[in-house]
């Protein structure tokens, strides 16, 4: 297990950063007339519930919100092998929508890219943003958070572990030093 | 956990958590063929061949489907147009289509264990669709998850299979997987359709009396009767057998009043079971084929993840 543990968000922060990147989406977007949010399979799913609660107690509407799995998407079948896959739940139609894509953190971007590739083949949205909780850095990819929570300069051999409680909200964010 | 059988030969090799796998990534899957766009990327540049020996609508469609849905390139070859007519033997035809590079080989054959023979001689997956009269995997996955869908588990089901048990490889991989997942198997049938011994398969009671074998039962699956595998010679006539072993509305009630029927086709309309009950709404023969696709997208997503491991070692 992990031999140090550093606390980068609490339970308070992570509430925290999940309000301010409430109201930039609502203030980028000019309210949420034309918005959706979709969590990415396991962890933004559950960000992207308590982001919709958030918009919902500010606006007073409850925006569509959908979750994917990527797995099906992944460019890394070979390395990986057969992770098991999830369910993508989108329950409305992707097109014309404002589509903020959700996920806790954001590092190679490829877990983006694959989310992407997974939502055009539900339709053709107006717009995609991406909100994350932790922005850590190392892309492969060009790709870039719209709304962050928090940017973690990290090394390439540490991780960025996000904890949830038994009702999947999270409660802490560490990193966690090889 | 993970998936460790490069192979699918037949549910006997199969531990219960690898079939627990492959009924939640098909459910997964499922997914996709209810979209606009009915495909992903997942098997992008993997070849399937399907080589089907044996006369096939249903299960060759299946696995086309569920090969091109994950956007693998899936060719079909079949017997009646294949060298095999030109006196070529399998093991010849197999490392032919071997040296072309495919990833998985999807067989049918009417010997019992061809696909085991060629998994042992050429380097690709195999996946069995149904050998002679030994397996039938995918079916036989399919038939749980269409199960676990309408009753919520498998456990502790009591499953009737009515039919010719002796020719039927869906009955033994049905035997077997549903051993395995803990429900119990009633398999019933005329005496020369009872193979001796069949009980030791699994969890098993045989009957020869359908009214009992149905009797209380949450599922009841009626097999066809192959004619083409001379089931009648075992038999008077088909109208005697429609008259003892065929379901009807009369003795389906004999079922839990909740009880799901199920066929693995193709249905001999009037013989093993009348139209009404065919058509009826306890009959959930379509989900069963809607749910192969999935099962089959399941097989050959778990097989290749395996597969490309050993490669990229």
């Amino acid at each position: 297990m992990a031999k140090a543990d550093t606390a980068i968000l609490d339970k308070a922060g992570v509430d925290r950063a999940i309000t301010r990147i409430a109201h930039e989406i609502l203030e980028h977007n000019k309210g949420c007339s034309n918005l959706a949010l979709v969590g990415i399979r396991t962890g933004g799913d559950h960000l992207a519930r308590l982001l919709h609660a958030r918009i919902k107690e500010i606006e007073g509407v409850a925006v569509p919100l959908g979750a994917v799995d990527i797995t099906m998407y992944r460019d890394d079948l070979a390395a990986r092998g057969n992770l098991p896959i999830g369910k993508t739940d989108i329950p409305f139609p992707l097109d014309g929508k404002d589509i903020v894509l959700v996920d806790d953190v954001l590092y190679t971007g490829r877990t983006i890219r694959s989310a992407m590739d997974a939502l055009m083949d539900f339709g053709r949205p107006s717009t995609i943003q991406l909100a994350v909780l932790i922005d850590r850095g190392h892309r492969e990819l060009p790709i870039r958070a719209d709304y962050v929570g928090r940017n973690v300069p990290t090394a390439r051999e540490e991780q960025i572990e996000v904890v949830f409680n038994q009702e999947q909200s999270p409660v802490a964010v560490q990193l966690v030093k090889p | 956990m993970s998936f460790k059988h490069k192979h699918i030969l037949g549910i006997e090799q199969l531990a219960k958590e690898d079939i627990q796998l492959i009924l939640d990534t098909a459910d997964s899957f499922k997914e996709i063929n209810r979209r606009d766009i009915k495909k992903v990327p997942t098997l992008r540049g993997k070849t399937i061949i399907n080589a089907f020996f044996e006369a096939s609508t249903r299960t060759r469609l299946s696995f086309e489907i569920a090969g091109k849905r994950l956007s693998a390139d899936t060719v079909n070859i079949s017997g009646s147009t294949s060298s095999v007519v030109k006196g070529e033997t399998l093991e010849d035809t197999a490392r032919n289509i071997e040296a072309m590079a495919p990833d998985i080989i999807v067989i049918r054959h009417g010997h019992s264990g061809a696909p085991h023979y060629l998994a042992e001689r050429v380097g690709c997956s195999i996946v069995n669709a149904g050998d002679g009269a030994h397996e039938h995997p995918s079916q036989a996955l399919l038939d749980l998850l269409t199960m676990r869908e309408h009753k919520g588990h498998i456990e502790g089901l009591e499953v009737a299979i009515v039919g010719d048990i002796t020719h039927s490889r869906v009955a033994r991989s049905d035997i077997y997987a549903l051993s395995k997942m803990g429900a119990r198997v009633r398999v019933c049938g005329p005496g020369t359709m009872l193979p001796p011994g069949i009980e030791r398969l699994g969890n098993v009671e045989v009957f020869t009396n359908m009214r009992e074998a149905i009797k209380d039962a949450d599922v009841v699956m009626m097999l066809r009767i192959q004619l083409e595998r001379q089931s009648n010679i075992m038999l008077p006539s088909l109208r005697e057998y429609a008259r003892f072993y065929g379901l009807n509305p009369t003795n389906v009630k004999l079922a839990k009043p909740d009880a799901i029927v199920m066929h693995p086709g193709p249905m001999n309309r009037g013989v093993e079971i009348s139209s009404v009950v065919a058509d009826g709404v306890q009959n959930v023969i379509l989900d069963q084929v809607e749910n192969g696709v999935a099962i089959r997208m399941a097989l050959l997503y778990l097989v290749s993840g395996v597969e490309s491991m050993q490669t990229a070692v």
